[in-house]
């Protein structure tokens, strides 16, 4: 398997090397999408909620969801959408080398992988934190007492850095096990390895519902980090980026603008300026993207507002059972914004 | 002569292309190249290092404890591989029936069963039945097992150790005398001589003079539970066992059958010489057959050795911390320079690969048939 993961590796160094011969100009993400007739997504390897493959092997999750909104967006069907699971130390190398057209794999958006890795993300689908979950017959109550303590997580994510500044900043003791996969970190936790599996907020959750009596274990309440996780493309194609940028704004405004999936079709004739705009009566909002005129109507109509997809995914009502919180749209308080459609 | 030119002009003429196109390719799509990053601050934290790490320490200190993880469990599986392979391989040769297929069963079932599984077996498979540290077993209460890994006394020499250093460099010093002894009586009258008595008898002589001189050599950190875990101590991870176990199993299934083809390469005529001329079986194996034996063994077990040290690559889907896993893994999605870093720990397994072949070469000349010799 590490082989498996060395040659992957090396396969796309060669195919950067290559790249004039594949990848072509970077400007161009959205014709090759057009010729080719699907978008190719790529997403996490099995994260209940983000990505992962129900019991017949349909890709679910808040980060599948988005991917098929850009298809509907695009080819007015949701399905024209394939997913390729990718580990954490793959999805950039894949997404540089034109392996994937975009990332939606709960990735943080930081300075350093917007600036250095030649990748722009464009807009945040979730907003995240770091978290820890313990046995509850630990006795720990609060993350500040986790002094000397064992920490499961998944090797190359932010992950690691955070818990290696939060326990250095409260001049506290810990030993980090790394695993390639969360799958093997979850299960090293489960067999008491470690006294703390640590990840993001809500991939704790998420984590939780595969072990073996979720009851037996709680999240700490305490958040570590910032994690703004959101789509991201290849730095310098800013068609395609601004593509992914509003797709996600228009399923926010499509809330905030109380549009659903259920209701859109009887909104042709609103005489409301802005839903008229969001469902391409008004303006050229299409052309000026490159795609059709109703690409947010048919993106809310076949996949739903941003308040239907996380309560279908992660909400209140799903074994997940996360609340808005941060992602509540900002007229309730919470941080999901979209910039004005006109 | 011209079309090997030729062929070397357009071979080097499509590394600089390539080269070129990469960084150029890189550059375009504002990506970070170059090994700057490797004097940048790491940032994260290592479970097993051999030297000393933070996470002020750089990339290129991640590296170098990357690099020495890989080499202690790859030396330390090569060293188990080999005796316990050996003793398979003779083992699958001997004439006791519950001996020999013990031996085959064994065999058949480690090489036959994907290592990765192996080793995932080994670690959860053992992992799970260990008690955690409140429930350690412990020995004496100095060394605890628990699913946190062996915790053990750390050694920590005093002065005195110096005594014990000379007396085991005399020891050493009267065992080279006497076997070179021991080999000038056999050359001259054909007397086998027994060294291992007086041998054993000077250096117990010598340790006990230096126990005298000097007392205890060394003094003990001894480890003891607080809070979650036990601090103190030297902690052998569990990540490390089950590595070591694995790799050691899986490639000495191969080495037994490499060593039991070595043996029955070795024709019948010599062993029965040997017993004609009154050696005994377990001399005439180690002085006619497995010197002769050696000869076919040495080539393939080579390549085993070389197929642990790559294998042990593995180690990160147990998160143990090998090079691959620290830096090509966590490193890479650190700064995000795969090309880099894919570059030089390929160059690195390379060059572990070209040392030991050159090794184990040097070795297999020297053990070769005169004649043979080019």
């Amino acid at each position: 398997m590490q082989i498996k993961r060395l040659v992957f590796g090396a396969l796309a160094s060669l195919l950067l090397a290559f790249a004039p011969l594949s990848v072509g100009a970077a400007g161009n993400t959205l014709d090759v999408v057009m010729k080719r007739g699907y978008v190719q997504c790529g997403v996490s390897q099995g994260l209940p909620g983000f990505s992962n493959p129900d019991d017949k092997g349909n890709w679910t999750g808040i980060d599948v969801d988005f991917c098929k909104a850009v298809a509907a967006a695009i080819f007015g069907d949701a399905a024209k959408v394939k997913f390729t699971p990718l580990s954490a130390k793959e999805r950039f190398t894949a997404i540089q080398s034109g392996e994937v057209d975009i990332i939606a794999r709960n990735t943080t958006w930081s300075m350093h992988r917007d600036t250095a890795l030649g990748v722009d993300f464009r807009a945040v689908n979730y907003y995240d934190g770091q978290g820890f979950m313990v046995r509850a017959d630990l006795g720990v109550t609060s993350s500040t007492e986790l002094d000397g303590a064992t920490l499961c997580t998944n090797q190359g994510t932010t992950t690691e850095l955070n818990a290696a500044d939060y326990f250095r900043a409260n001049n506290m003791q810990y030993e980090i096990v790394a695993f390639e996969k969360a799958d093997e970190a979850v299960a090293a936790y489960n067999s008491g390895r470690c006294d703390a599996y640590t990840t993001d907020h809500s991939a704790l959750y998420a984590q939780r519902l595969k072990l073996t009596d979720p009851q037996a274990h709680i999240v700490l309440p305490e958040i570590i980090s910032k994690e703004p996780l959101g789509p991201a493309v290849r730095q310098g194609d800013n068609v395609w980026g601004d593509i992914i940028a509003w797709v996600h704004y228009a399923t926010v405004a499509a809330e905030e603008l109380g549009v659903t999936s259920k209701n859109i079709g009887s909104m042709g004739n609103s005489t409301n300026p802005s839903i008229k705009r969001l469902l391409g009566k008004d303006g050229t909002f299409g052309a000026n993207l490159g795609i059709p005129a109703d690409w947010a109507f048919q993106a809310v109509k076949q996949v739903g507002n941003y308040g239907e997809i996380f309560e279908r995914n992660v909400g209140i009502n799903t074994p997940l059972g996360i609340k808005r919180g941060y992602n509540a749209l900002w007229t309730d308080g919470g941080l999901q914004y979209a910039p004005p459609i006109r | 002569m011209l079309l090997q030119a030729l062929v070397l002009g357009a071979l080097v003429l499509a590394m600089v292309w390539l080269v070129a196109n990469v960084q150029s390719n890189l550059e375009r799509q504002n990506i970070n190249s170059g090994f700057g990053f490797l004097s940048e601050r790491a940032g994260f934290g290592i479970n097993q290092t051999l030297i000393d790490y933070s996470e002020d320490s750089s990339f290129a200190r991640v590296l170098t404890v990357g690099l020495l993880n890989t080499l202690l469990v790859s030396v330390l599986g090569i060293i188990l591989a080999t005796i316990l392979g050996f003793a398979l391989g003779v083992a699958r040769l001997s004439s006791n029936w519950l001996v020999n297929k013990t031996a085959m069963v064994y065999v058949e079932i480690f090489r036959n069963v994907p290592l990765l599984l192996q080793i995932m077996f080994w670690y959860f498979g053992v992992l799970r039945n260990l008690p955690s540290p409140r429930q350690a077993v412990s020995l004496g209460d100095a060394v605890f097992l628990s699913n946190r890994g062996i915790v053990v006394p750390a050694l920590e020499m005093t002065a005195a150790a110096w005594w014990y250093g000379a007396a085991l460099a005399a020891s050493g010093a009267i065992y080279v005398w006497l076997r070179r002894r021991a080999r000038l009586s056999r050359l001259a009258d054909g007397s086998l001589i027994s060294i291992w008595r007086p041998f054993a008898m000077i250096a117990l002589a010598s340790l006990a003079f230096a126990a005298m001189m000097g007392g205890v050599p060394f003094s003990f950190d001894i480890p003891a539970l607080k809070g979650f875990n036990f601090r103190g101590g030297i902690t052998v991870i569990p990540e490390f066992v089950a590595l070591l176990l694995a790799l050691s199993l899986y490639t000495a299934a191969f080495i037994a059958e490499i060593v039991r083809a070595g043996i029955q390469s070795v024709s019948k005529g010599q062993r029965e010489a040997a017993s004609a001329l009154g050696l005994p079986d377990n001399t005439a194996l180690r002085l006619v057959v497995i010197p002769q034996a050696l000869r076919v063994i040495i080539p393939p077990l080579t390549s085993q050795y070389l197929n642990l040290t790559k294998n042990s690559s593995l180690a990160v889907a147990i998160a143990y911390p090998d090079i691959v896993s620290v830096f090509a893994g966590t490193t890479l999605t650190q700064v995000g320079q795969a090309v880099e870093i894919i570059f030089i720990t390929m160059m690195i397994y390379l060059t572990l690969s070209l040392l030991t072949s050159f090794a184990m070469n040097r070795y297999n000349a020297r053990i070769a048939l005169v004649g043979q010799k080019s």
